[in-house]
């Protein structure tokens, strides 16, 4: 598999109103008023007229990955990902953005003091970032089952720097290696990627007992969302 | 309904406009700028935070309420002295060093300011550094300190042991939140608070200025 950078349509990765709701911590079954109706529809038209979806993925062996993910010596031992990348059918380095205006602007309505538009463009933005991830996760299955290198059972999950005992650090290495500048994503000092809506990490692909662990891990107990389990479900 | 209780009323509906019209309403009608802060306002604001502290309104509402508050806010203002204004304290927040995440420092923010805390927010991304030489120069009463990964709470350690090597930590008292962040790591690090979302964030920071 060849680096990738593919420019995709705002419409493709827009969020949905039930997605933002959800991000901003409302539970499916409280119906929206109208006023935050109207919030909804003015974030998500920001969304569309400023978003600019990008994305990169790049194949990497389980050898060049482990020295990727050493990067600083940082992370958590033993951690999830340690285990689970070598059991991978393949791995890819990725990184996915919505672009520095929609950023932008979300910073500009936190400084015009208008907090309820800004959060709620921000929690939209989020979803689009993931969104862009998910398109990124079909790109590259798509083209791996077109290559004969993954079948019907192959899934595919993403793994970041910051989370499941990958340090913060993470980033330095992976961009050395993956090189996202391409699609207008660096990294300042703390680690941090700019613009502030994106993510990067590893997609990895095989079967979805690929992606099981036990969930023991000492740092694991810190975690209040154990998001981690709904999505390895969700591969089912 | 008086006027008062009908701002407070409109604010909790998030119905800006009309907050804003009712407190120069209430402006013309001759009622002291401070009263119509405390009693319609941030009496609306209290309202609003206990009642997303008992999940019967969600994040929206409160942002809508918010917005609403600025709106009456702004038009107070011009009429408001400094000492009119009933600030409880002064409180720092930030979301910790290598995180980015800040809705819920964003919450925690609007509704200590509603509930007539002075807030000042130094966004995302802030070093043990700048949070502790914030609260000396401003002389702020609470350090608030947010993150959403495991691996970005060890700032919230630093900055507590920070102010202690400052001699700064009987004066500024510091809470921790987000996602990872429990009670138990709050003891542990040394933190003086801990607020499991921005509702009882808010309560546990007036605990702490009592």
């Amino acid at each position: 598999m060849m680096k990738r950078v593919i420019d995709i349509s705002p419409a493709e990765v827009a969020p949905t109103e039930e997605g933002v709701l959800r991000a901003l911590g409302v539970p499916p079954d409280q119906p929206p008023g109208e006023r935050v109706r109207q919030m909804l529809a003015e974030a998500l038209e920001a969304f569309h007229a400023e978003a600019q979806p990008r994305g990169v993925f790049a194949e990497i062996d389980a050898r060049e990955f482990a020295a990727v993910y050493e990067g600083e010596g940082d992370n958590e031992i033993p951690s999830p990902l340690a285990a689970i990348f070598p059991r991978a059918e393949r791995l890819a380095l990725f990184a996915a953005t919505v672009g520095a205006p929609l950023s932008e602007r979300i910073a500009a309505l936190f400084d015009e003091g208008q907090l309820a538009l800004g959060a709620t463009l921000d929690a939209a933005a989020s979803e689009g970032t993931e969104l862009t991830g998910v398109h990124l996760d079909r790109v590259a299955l798509d083209e791996a089952r077109r290559a004969g290198a993954a079948d019907a059972a192959t899934r595919i999950l993403r793994y970041s720097p910051g989370s499941c005992g990958w340090n913060i650090t993470g980033p330095r290495a992976l961009f050395a290696a993956l090189g996202p500048e391409e699609i207008g994503v660096s990294l300042n000092a703390s680690c941090l990627m700019e613009p502030l809506k994106s993510i990067s990490g590893v997609m990895v692909m095989g079967p979805v007992e690929t992606h099981d662990f036990s969930n023991d891990y000492g740092f694991c107990e810190d975690c209040r969302t154990k998001d981690c389990r709904s999505r390895i479900q969700n591969l089912r | 309904m008086e006027i008062l209780p009908r701002i407070a009323d409109e604010l909790q509906r998030g119905e800006d406009e009309e907050v804003r019209s009712l407190t120069e309403s209430a402006l013309e009608q001759s009622l002291e700028a401070a009263t119509i802060l405390e009693e319609a306002l941030i009496a609306g604001m209290q309202v609003v935070g206990d009642r997303f502290r008992v999940h019967e309104i969600f994040l929206p509402e409160v942002l809508l309420a918010a917005r609403a508050m600025n709106a009456g806010l702004a038009v107070l203002e011009p009429h408001l002295g400094k000492a009119d204004v009933p600030s409880r304290g002064k409180i720092v927040i930030g979301t910790v060093q290598g995180d980015l995440h800040d809705i819920g420092k964003n919450l925690v923010g609007i509704m200590l300011s509603g509930a007539g805390f002075e807030v000042i927010d130094l966004g995302k991304d802030v070093s043990p550094e700048k949070f502790v030489n914030t609260a000396r120069e401003t002389g702020a009463n609470v350090i608030g300190m947010s993150a959403l990964l495991t691996t970005t709470m060890p700032t919230m350690r630093k900055v507590v042991e920070l102010l202690k090597a400052e001699g700064l930590d009987g004066s500024v008292r510091t809470l921790v939140g987000g996602a990872p962040v429990t009670e138990e790591y709050a003891r542990e690090i040394g933190a003086d608070g801990y607020g499991f979302d921005a509702a009882s964030a808010v309560e546990r920071v007036k605990a702490l200025m009592e």
